[in-house]
């Protein structure tokens, strides 16, 4: 056997070669540097960067053997130890200080990649940073942040001067003294150093793999299913079937419809079913026997889309039929409406169905505790459903199983359906031993729900001055094989669909629908990613037939303080839609340096004629809670320990979007605190109370609202203790920069702990929060507690001779109440609008037939840099009193209104409206050349 | 399942050689592997038991001026190529392609050897190297042959060379030396953003300029057939020609005549292919006109 004797991160090493590995397993698996990560396995993220010989090259296919002789620097080899200490080298300090740190799991194959540009070429500017992290893919996608960090990183490096902070980044205008200003994340620093832990970095003694067999057939019954030579294979420790559920054999998110395995006689519904189970002691075995199960189906006809789900007469594949709901909206009379109406408009659009597409795919690790409990290790938005859904099926106790929570290298709503938790309870509890479920990029995109393909008819009704008086939308949404959420994020599409205005007359009737195709679910947006296209497109097309300023015509319309939204409730306070119409309109006109009039008109490019440069707009709404009349509540605990330091913890789940950040600030500005002061624990089920789903952009609302009441009231439990102790009036007590002044002199928080103790009382306090109650749809009142509001602009320019299109600027406002974390807040306007760039010019995930196509990375392609457009972020705050300092969430609007404002664009750029996603180059250009009458 | 059993790394073209046929099992050579080694971990490859490491052979990772040639080791990584001073004066269409191919990580690794051994008749590196007319030299166990570029393919994905026994080792590139005549060469192609990232269209020409007359020239496009394709008429419609409009006209002319426009599901309809690629023959041979000034 041959040896490979290499030099890693200055480190010697002779290891003896082994048959088929990569440099990147021989990295994590053998020498433990789990710091370089593997989002795809195909040589398409660029996660899994390392150097070679100063060279960036992509671990995950290159030959261990291969890098015999040579010098391998991994992200754990770039901090330097300078006496005694590691310091961080400058683009870790630049990552971390431009808040380019979202999720942390893309990032040291950005800042290894950085690393070697700015050795070969020091002065490097944007373009040469761009072309040289093409392929280092980041889907939170704070690439202008990326990008400031190393240019920020190659001047300190030329200067020797430390790392410049960012300039751009402005403080909320409300005059708070902690949050509203720009902190570093908390856990940036380990993300940047490689330390950072996600599931699968975590090995654990006696770890067997785990691999499920999948159906691979969309539609059929279950006849014959023989896993005999699976089970004999050697090194094979179980392989479990439908019969050895113990005892709920479903789960779900709302209606337990999705079966953890498919039993004979049962219905496949997807070609992701799970058929059997297998835990073996290498990854390698395990699949192996997957290969060596043998399963035979009575096939079924396809449903393979919403529209034909509703026909007669096609095949059921629920018992209770193909429709999961069918959602009503109703405001008003609508036959009155149209005959007010002096002009009516209607169309028709399509949304395909998109994947989340996170750098981490799915992990979990089951783990068997010898008192009979079991913890699992994994990377989810819903820790405590989590817990439901697995002691159901195992028939135990909630309290049987422990959900340790882990960081998650993206979630986007993607990580909120179970996806291994079940199955390695289920191996772990069998096999007595942990179980590790790592699914491959494939696994992830076959097996997790996507984003609701849609078709969305809309009908406008507007009298002459612009006034819009009537809308009817008709919906169909295709939920895939199972209900995930499909049923909120329908209703939301739909309750959205009318758009963020004030209209008398709306009626929407939404089919949401199975299908034999992946289950869809929630992905950031929530179905009104969907809708705002559509009602985004038709406010243009309405524009144009009525001869009204596009954006006069939103603004006219628009909901304010007052407006009563299309499902009857009046909107009292926090509505900065028009301040978000009127800041963009100017930016607008300030950055391009146009008239009004020519705001929207196509500009040719003088030197090269075929190019058309054109602006385009949209606004949107979302709402910010579960809403619905759903108790959306959140627990936090605010503890105060010896040394005077403070941690603030829930279940609520950190998915990279900054919540750990968000609680830290609000309970440091709460006790006067500086933010260091304040740890931060979350994600795990044993210690931290139930902060509900980390899903429709609620967390910072509601767990910052816990974790707001939760300090204030260890506060007053501290006042009230000193007061009692020094006899002073409560008013008499001040806290000020991490101080307690009573009676003329200082008190640490250190000391603060001793004189509770002493007086034996916990400084520790658990609140429950619940935001204010909603009503269901179709009962009036308050569907939502909170409303974000957006617009955006785009730049586009059209290549009229072969259709492509450049996105070359955005402009992008958020209504978000209060700005908590403006630095987190400003990766996730940039991420946001990269999504809706994905959302709308790359991004198709191919269904046929119920087949997957794209079912490797390579077929499904989320933005690079090289995409990335010039983004200007203007932040609104209208507060919401009963937010957390006035904060809404901002999560989702971010990412809401870049669709249309791109193909409104292309439509006032060449003139040919685009009512499919993805945008289709060849379309265009067609289009064109018809008209030419080519 | 072990993606290889056994991994070798000879030091010359004969060991490499050697290994492949002394192999207990199927052995394929492998330079930069990024195609290879996805093919065998997604199951499009059968199994191999031996891999042959090519990167450690001096003869194949030289890159230098050989009499009248640019002489590219196939095992050269495009990285390293696009980067080269040499290749940077004689083969700017090569240069141009190679900072296309993939990204800057796969570019660290992929190979010109890789890339026409593959046999696809649009991939980029390919697409250039019969622009410029590149001859390949290819050894076995029987020696060194020459082959002329277009001999190397025989249908989509086909190579002419038999992996198992056949390495290509380098490319030469004829450096034209005519008399007060001038050389340039350009790359360009047309992508879509959604998708697998092969081209909708790329085109490469190559041309020598005299006075204000086309010397000589060659046009490849890719995908224009089965194998790469090099518009033969639409060249002789240029050469001896100024590139002015009546002429271009005569040439793209024949060119959609010659060429083999096919539709590719989800990339490029053949009539989309045919509509584009004047603009996209246009832009590149103004361009290696002018850099010919």
């Amino acid at each position: 056997m041959s040896t490979i004797n290499l030099t890693v991160n200055n480190q010697p090493y002779s290891l003896e070669a082994v048959p088929g590995e990569t440099l990147s397993t021989l990295l994590r698996e053998r020498l433990r540097l789990t710091g370089t990560k593997i989002g795809c396995d195909e040589a398409e993220c660029g996660a899994c960067t390392v150097l070679v010989d100063g060279e960036p090259m992509m671990s995950c296919v290159y030959p261990a053997e291969r890098a015999d002789g040579k010098t391998v620097l991994t992200i754990e080899g770039l901090a330097q130890r300078v006496h005694d200490e590691m310091k961080l080298h400058p683009l870790q300090e630049a990552f971390v200080e431009h808040g380019a740190v979202q999720c942390g799991f893309c990032i040291p194959g950005q800042i290894m990649t950085a690393h070697a540009l700015l050795k070969r070429n020091p002065d490097a500017d944007s373009d040469e940073i761009r072309f040289a992290l093409k392929d280092t893919l980041c889907r939170c996608a704070g690439y202008p942040s990326i990008e400031n960090a190393i240019l920020a990183a190659a001047q300190a490096l030329r200067t020797g001067e430390p790392v410049q902070k960012p300039t751009h980044v402005p403080d909320s205008i409300h005059g708070y003294k902690t949050v509203g200003h720009s902190h570093l994340r908390p856990e940036a620093v380990e993300k940047v150093t490689g330390a950072a832990v996600y599931t699968d970095d975590l090995k654990f003694e006696g770890m067997l793999c785990a691999k499920v067999k999948r159906a691979m057939i969309p539609h059929g019954f279950l006849t014959k299913l023989d896993v005999s030579k699976a089970k004999a294979l050697k090194g094979v420790a179980a392989v479990l079937t439908a019969e050895d559920i113990p005892a709920e054999k479903n789960h779900g998110l709302v209606i337990y419809d999705w079966p953890t395995l498919v039993g004979l006689g049962e219905r496949v519904r997807y070609v992701g079913d799970a058929l059997a189970i297998v835990a073996a002691e290498t990854s390698e075995i395990a699949e192996q026997a997957v290969g060596l199960i043998e399963a035979e189906f009575d096939l079924q006809p396809v449903i393979s889309n919403p529209v034909m789900a509703r026909q007669e007469g096609v095949p059921q594949i629920h018992e209770q039929g193909n429709l999961l709901k069918h959602i009503k909206v109703r405001k008003g009379d609508m036959e009155k409406g149209f005959a007010e109406a002096d002009v009516i408009l209607e169309h028709t659009f399509h949304t395909p169905t998109t994947d989340h597409a996170f750098m981490e795919p799915e992990c979990s690790i089951g783990v068997p505790l010898p008192d009979g409990r079991m913890e699992i290790y994994v990377g989810s938005q819903i820790p405590y459903q989590d817990r439901t859904q697995v002691t159901r099926v195992m028939g135990w106790p909630e309290e049987r199983v422990r959900i340790v929570g882990q960081l998650m290298g993206g979630g986007f709503g993607g990580k909120e359906d179970v996806a291994g938790q079940i199955h390695v309870a289920m191996l772990a509890n069998v096999t007595q031993r942990p179980v590790k479920l790592l699914f491959d990029r494939r696994d992830s995109l076959i097996v997790h729900p996507k984003r609701h393909a849609t078709q969305i008819r809309v009908k406008v009704g507007a009298k002459l001055d612009g006034r819009i008086v009537a809308m009817e939308t008709e919906l169909y949404g295709d939920t895939g094989a199972y209900a995930s959420l499909g049923e909120k994020v329908m209703t939301r599409a739909t309750t959205h669909s009318a758009g963020p205005y004030e209209i008398e007359h709306v009626r929407a009737d939404c089919y949401a629908m199975y299908t034999n195709n992946p289950p869809a679910g929630a992905f950031r947006g929530f179905g009104v990613t969907q809708s705002a296209f559509a009602v985004e497109s038709m406010m243009d097309m309405l524009a144009d037939r009525l001869g009204i300023d596009r954006i006069e015509l939103r603004r006219m319309n628009a909901l304010r303080v007052g407006s009563v939204t299309n499902t009857g409730q009046r909107l009292t306070e926090s509505v900065g839609l028009t301040e978000c119409i009127d800041r963009v309109s100017n930016a607008m006109l300030q950055i391009s340096g146009l008239s009004r009039e020519d705001l929207f008109k196509p500009r040719v490019t003088p030197e090269a004629p075929h190019l058309v440069r054109a602006w385009g707009f949209a606004s949107a709404y979302k709402n910010t809670g579960l809403g619905g009349g759903a108790p959306d509540i959140s627990g936090a605990d605010v503890e105060l320990y010896e040394d005077g330091h403070f941690q603030v913890r829930s279940s609520a789940a950190e998915l990279g979007q900054g919540l750990v950040t968000v609680m830290r600030l609000i309970v440091a500005e709460e006790m006067s605190v500086p933010p260091e002061q304040v740890r931060v624990l979350v994600m795990d089920t044993d210690l931290t109370p139930n902060g509900g789903p980390t899903t429709a952009s609620r967390q910072t609302f509601v767990t910052g609202n816990a974790s707001r009441y939760a300090a204030k009231t260890l506060r007053d439990q501290i006042t009230a203790a000193l007061a009692e102790k020094y006899d002073i009036r409560p008013e008499q007590i001040r806290y000020e920069n991490g101080s307690i002044h009573v009676n003329g002199h200082s008190l640490s928080y250190a000391d603060v702990y001793r004189e509770m103790t002493a007086l034996g009382q916990q400084p520790r306090v658990r609140y429950e929060y619940e935001a204010p109650k909603t009503k269901p749809l179709g009962e009036g009142g308050d569907m939502h507690f909170a409303f974000s509001f957006a617009t955006q602009a785009a730049e586009v320019e059209v290549n009229k001779l072969t259709g492509e299109v450049r996105v070359l600027r955005v402009v992008s406002a958020n209504d978000v109440g209060a700005a908590i974390n403006p630095l987190g807040l400003q990766g996730q306007v940039e991420g946001g609008v990269m999504m809706g760039l994905g959302n709308c010019l790359t991004e198709e995930f191919i269904v046929e037939e119920g087949n997957v196509v794209s079912d490797r990375l390579a077929r499904y392609r989320i933005p690079g840099i090289m995409l990335t457009p010039e983004i200007t972020s203007i932040i609104v705050e209208h507060p919401i009193s009963a937010g957390p300092f006035g904060a809404k969430g901002v999560g989702e609007i971010s990412s809401i209104p870049t669709t249309p404002a791109i193909t409104n664009a292309i439509y006032n750029a060449v003139g040919v409206r685009i009512d499919k996603l993805p945008v289709d180059q060849e379309l265009i250009a067609r289009e064109l050349w018809e008209r030419e009458g080519k | 399942m072990n993606l290889w059993q056994e991994y070798k790394r000879p030091a010359s073209i004969a060991e490499a050689v050697q290994h492949l046929a002394a192999a207990p099992g199927p052995a394929l050579p492998i330079a930069g592997g990024t195609d290879l080694l996805l093919d065998l971990r997604q199951g499009n490859h059968p199994p191999v038991h031996t891999l042959v490491d090519l990167t450690f052979v001096p003869e194949m990772t030289a890159l230098e001026l050989r009499a009248d040639s640019l002489y590219i080791g196939a095992t050269v990584p495009v990285s390293r190529i696009a980067r080269d001073p040499l290749a940077g004066a004689h083969a700017q269409a090569l240069v141009e392609a190679c900072n296309l191919i993939a990204g800057p990580q796969v570019r660290n690794t992929a190979t010109l050897g890789g890339n026409v051994a593959h046999a696809l008749p649009a991939a980029d590196g390919t697409i250039a190297l019969a622009a410029l007319d590149a001859a390949a030299e290819v050894a076995s166990a029987a020696g060194t042959r020459k082959m002329p570029f277009a001999s190397l393919f025989l249908g989509p994905g086909k190579s002419a060379i038999d992996k198992s026994k056949e390495i290509i080792v380098g490319f030469h590139i004829p450096i034209t030396n005519y008399q007060s005549s001038i050389t340039a060469s350009c790359f360009k192609r047309v992508m879509r953003p959604q998708g697998v990232a092969l081209p909708i269209l790329n085109c490469a020409v190559w041309l020598t300029r005299a006075d204000d007359a086309i010397a000589d020239i060659r046009i490849a496009v890719g995908p224009g057939g089965p194998v790469p394709f090099r518009a033969a008429e639409a060249e002789s419609a240029l050469r001896g020609q100024p590139p002015a409009e009546e002429a271009f006209s005569r040439a793209l002319d024949a060119l959609l005549d010659q060429a083999k426009f096919r539709t590719s599901a989800r990339r490029a309809s053949a009539d989309y292919r045919r509509h584009i690629v004047g603009g996209l023959f246009k832009d590149v041979l103004e361009t290696a006109w002018k850099r010919a000034e």
